[in-house]
């Protein structure tokens, strides 16, 4: 294994050097070499126009990976419904069970959860695996991690589809681990390839996307980002087949336990993934006060407030506000971004927003690069007077 | 108190760019930083360690030779001591392959009672290392932990959810992969703390000093495969609203019931 220069072929002309996304290529006496950095991304291969570069990937496993059959979804439940991503992930899953002959699989683990299964049989699910125990109300690494494990080893699925959640990013590496399976964290594209799941996600803060396979080890695993896949429409005649899984666990073993749970959103109000509208303020909001403007405009349109990394930074905002790599991922029907300039980072969170309004007083600021309407100038000015348009033409609706 | 802290040198990307003309990465001036997150925890470690009044940290990186600075930095900021994966073998690990090398390096320091890890790198952004990491290791984890305090042979934890925060009590050893305060910027360490770093023990182990199983390190042993990487497609650029506040609102209330995203009434 490994990568190779064929010295015959490089020319030296540093396309490669361009390409690599961790500065591992240089070119020394006319010739590229390439340093311990690599990763054997591929990306200084792809760029090569003279075939000068050669990866050699390891000999995957010949064994039989036929016998692994079904397309599951771990299914997160939060409060008293089911969390909006599972569905979403139920709809892919449907997708791809479609196209692969499988069959859609929906894990539900929890306490009194049978009163789920309508509608994750109305969402895509065919068979669903039901575990239920009053020692599951509340989520624990080790007790949930246990019983998907041994779901996985009885029913040998080909794909299984975590929402990119604290839940799932917690529990999908703990079962990839202990199974010795592989895991794409952050999925926002998801298909088939050859009869392999091709993952596709966003690295280096949303910089480059990098297409990955699983070729020598079932199930296919994946963690997937809310907001990015679509869920079907419930077909409330459609019905699935139950699988009760018998659990026997106890907590009395754990090394962690839950002494309280306290919830900063409040009651009643959507998270800002489940919202259809959302205003986003930045650094130039200049103060927390100031967002009352942006809670204005968010109460007009219906919609929840968001805020840049810099402004939780600033201690302006909660950090459950936060929009971008190092927060929430969102993608309402409108965004409107409010003296946020709109580096990458912010803009991995967001930029799957059907329609994007940035209001920036630098024209030069990144925002504007993605945004679908632009206004450059002072928000303070503009905002106010958006709302009154918005009053005005909303109320004329009713 | 002995504590492991894992960390990674990463290109810094909040100064990566995009050229627009070519939708390739700028990487020109892009430097090797320690990963922020990764800072954040070696400092909650000499927060912990010098609150219990004794203990050691020792500070663990897979990576390059050029790696090395990033764990010097580590040590400048009041990190006992050092250890560098660092082998050929190593190159091309996903998740599970360096989890696995960092499990079997942890297991060569012997007793611990905390790992800890960044909540993610700033490249990759996967926060799967941490929690394969523990299950490799047997022992439990906390992940999105936002405040840890020890308290006789327990820790008490805040977590953080998508709506607020769980309080975990946890016995050790466990790992806990950390989040950064609300006001973290990571900063330079101290002058005293750059020079008392050179002194502090430093080792290099290869494949050959961990052991185990060869085929499980690096490429060979990683599960997944990126089979290309490539520009996100851009975003078609927009329409700039021209004029003043009132007309510029009007104007964009009106293209966005033209839209149908905003319903206009008639």
């Amino acid at each position: 294994m490994g990568i190779d220069v064929v010295l015959d072929k490089c020319t030296g002309c540093g396309l490669c050097v361009k390409a690599c996304p961790f500065a591992a290529v240089v070119v020394k006496d006319k010739k590229a070499e390439i340093d311990a950095r690599c990763t054997l991304c591929g990306a200084c291969a792809d760029a090569c126009k003279f075939e000068a570069i050669i990866i050699q990937r390891p000999e995957q496993t010949t064994e039989d990976l036929s016998g692994y059959k079904g397309v599951w979804t771990f299914v997160e439940l939060h409060g008293e419904g089911i969390r909006k991503v599972s569905l979403e992930l139920l709809g892919k899953s449907s997708d791809i069970a479609d196209e692969l002959g499988e069959k859609v699989g929906a894990v539900l683990l929890g306490r009194d959860t049978a009163r789920h299964c309508d509608g994750l049989a109305a969402h895509g699910a065919d068979v669903i695996y039901l575990a239920e125990h009053e020692n599951l109300e509340d989520y624990y690494t080790q007790t949930y991690s246990a019983i998907l494990c041994g779901l996985i080893s009885n029913h040998r699925p080909s794909i299984v589809l975590f929402p990119a959640t604290h839940l799932g990013r917690d529990l999908a590496p703990r079962v990839a681990a202990t199974l010795g399976l592989g895991l794409t964290a952050d999925c926002t594209g998801l298909s088939i390839t050859e009869g392999m799941l091709l993952q596709s996600r966003p690295a280096f803060g949303g910089n480059i996307m990098a297409d990955i396979i699983c070729p020598g080890a079932r199930p296919q695993m994946a963690t997937v980002r809310p907001n990015v896949m679509k869920a079907r429409e419930p077909d409330t005649g459609r019905k699935a087949e139950i699988v009760t899984v018998p659990v026997d666990i106890d907590l009395k073993g754990l090394d962690v336990v839950i002494k309280d749970v306290v919830s900063t959103v409040t009651k009643g109000v959507k998270s800002l993934e489940e919202v259809d509208l959302i205003v986003s303020g930045g650094r130039g909001m200049g103060n927390s006060e100031n967002f009352a403007i942006l809670e204005e405009l968010a109460d007009i349109l219906g919609g929840g407030v968001g805020a840049s990394r810099a402004a939780v930074d600033a201690g302006w905002r909660p950090r459950s506000d936060q929009v971008g790599q190092t927060g929430k991922t969102v993608s309402p029907r409108l965004y409107i971004a409010c003296g946020i300039s709109g580096k990458i980072q912010h803009q991995v969170g967001m930029k799957s927003s059907d329609t994007i309004v940035a209001i920036n007083k630098d024209p030069e600021a990144p925002i504007f690069e993605i945004a679908d309407y632009g206004i450059v100038g002072d928000l303070f000015e503009i905002v106010p007077a958006l709302n009154e348009e918005f009053k005005r033409t909303l109320h004329k609706g009713k | 108190m002995r504590i492991i802290v894992c960390v990674k040198q990463v290109p810094d990307t909040t100064e990566v760019r995009i050229d627009p003309e070519t939708n390739t990465l700028i990487r020109e001036g892009v430097e090797s930083i320690l990963n922020p997150y990764d800072q954040f925890a070696v400092e909650e470690a000499v927060r912990i360690r010098d609150g219990v009044g004794e203990g050691r940290i020792t500070v663990l990186s897979m990576g390059p030779d050029q790696a090395r600075s990033a764990l010097i930095k580590c040590l400048a900021l009041g990190a006992d001591d050092a250890v560098l994966l660092s082998d050929r073998a190593f190159a091309g690990a996903d998740t599970w392959a360096t989890s696995y090398t960092l499990a079997k390096a942890i297991k060569k320091l012997g007793d611990f009672n905390i790992i800890f890890c960044g909540q993610q790198a700033i490249d990759g952004d996967t926060a799967q290392v941490g929690p394969e990491v523990a299950q490799h290791l047997g022992i439990s984890q906390v992940t999105y932990v936002e405040k840890a305090e020890v308290e006789g042979r327990k820790i008490n934890i805040q977590k953080q959810t998508e709506e607020g925060y769980q309080i975990l009590e946890a016995k050790m050893p466990v790992l806990l992969a950390g989040m950064p305060p609300t006001s973290f910027e990571p900063g330079y360490p101290p002058m005293s703390g750059i020079l008392k770093a050179k002194k502090k023990p430093f080792e290099i182990w290869n494949a050959g000093d961990l052991g185990g199983d060869a085929s499980r390190y690096g490429l060979d042993g990683s599960f997944t495969q990126v089979i290309k990487t490539y520009s996100p497609p851009p975003r078609g650029k927009g329409v700039i609203i021209e004029g003043d506040a009132p007309t510029a609102a009007k104007k964009l209330v009106e293209a966005l019931v033209k839209d149908h995203v905003v319903s206009g009434g008639d």
